[in-house]
């Protein structure tokens, strides 16, 4: 294996901020406090969307940081202070069972890990200098060409998404 | 890099945001592991599109993108209703269709 294949940069990167998103996902469902918790999802978003660089799907990666680290955040932040007088920490954030969680979630991720380290083992990605330089021109035709009828649906889903939004919320 | 090693990072996600939504019990909480869990998909779709060198997982990952952001709205007014309804988010207190 050449040197030059191993690509030690991006590797380190990965590493760095994969370490980032693990700690800022485990902060997520065990902080106490809701508005802290939100804050802790956008790192864990921003680093999806420096993960999704790393792919080399840079449109997916912006589409990343506008959608959900603009909006949904937004959103969370309208939806966690229009539910709650007060904004600080709470003792009674899980369930009564919560343990129960714990195992079942610990089960499933060493099934995964199992099947995945089987399956894929030390197969590597090729090179993002080589094929999978991905134009957004190709990308555009993708998704105008053969998926144009599930775009024609999302574009359904989102109107109706709003409609509901709206409706739900309204005060009558 | 590796196939795996984003594919780890995604099963790791997917995970944590399992053990959140199933021991969570503020609704907004379980929407924000809702979250992880539809990220890890978007870094398996996109690690397998690299691997395939096809453009279809951009495209995947987009729609997903699109109907997240459609389930956060609709998933937070109905949060809204409910605790406009009953004052209280506490999913286990939402129980009055127990048998």
């Amino acid at each position: 294996m050449v040197a030059a294949d191993l690509l030690v940069a991006q590797n380190v990167g990965f590493g760095i901020i994969a370490l980032l998103m693990i700690v800022a996902a485990l902060r997520v469902v065990t902080v106490k406090n809701v508005v802290h918790a939100a804050l802790w999802l956008v790192i864990v978003l921003s680093g999806a969307a420096a993960q999704y660089l790393l792919l080399s799907a840079e449109f997916v990666a912006i589409t990343q940081v506008l959608v959900y680290v603009g909006a949904v955040m937004v959103l969370f932040l309208f939806g966690t202070m229009l539910t709650r007088a007060k904004i600080g920490a709470e003792a009674d954030l899980n369930n009564k069972n919560w343990g129960i969680a714990v195992p079942v979630s610990l089960l499933m991720f060493g099934v995964i890990t199992w099947v995945l380290i089987d399956g894929f083992g030390d197969e590597r990605l090729p090179n993002p200098d080589e094929q999978t330089q991905v134009p957004i021109q190709v990308l555009s035709d993708d998704i105008f060409g053969p998926y144009l009828l599930p775009f024609w649906a999302l574009s359904f889903v989102l109107l109706v998404a709003v409609i509901g939004a709206i409706v739900l919320a309204r005060k009558d | 890099m590796l196939t795996v090693q984003f594919l780890l990072l995604g099963a790791v996600l997917f995970c944590i945001g399992v053990y959140g939504v199933l021991a969570r019990k503020n609704a907004v909480m379980v929407l924000m592991s809702i979250e992880l869990i539809l990220n890890s998909v978007n870094l398996n779709l996109l690690a397998f599109s690299s691997r395939l060198g096809s453009i279809d997982g951009n495209t995947f990952a987009l729609y997903v993108i699109a109907v997240a952001a459609a389930e956060v709205g609709v998933g937070l007014a109905m949060v809204l209703l409910i605790y406009r309804n009953r004052r209280t988010i506490a999913l286990d207190e939402l129980s009055d269709m127990k048998g």
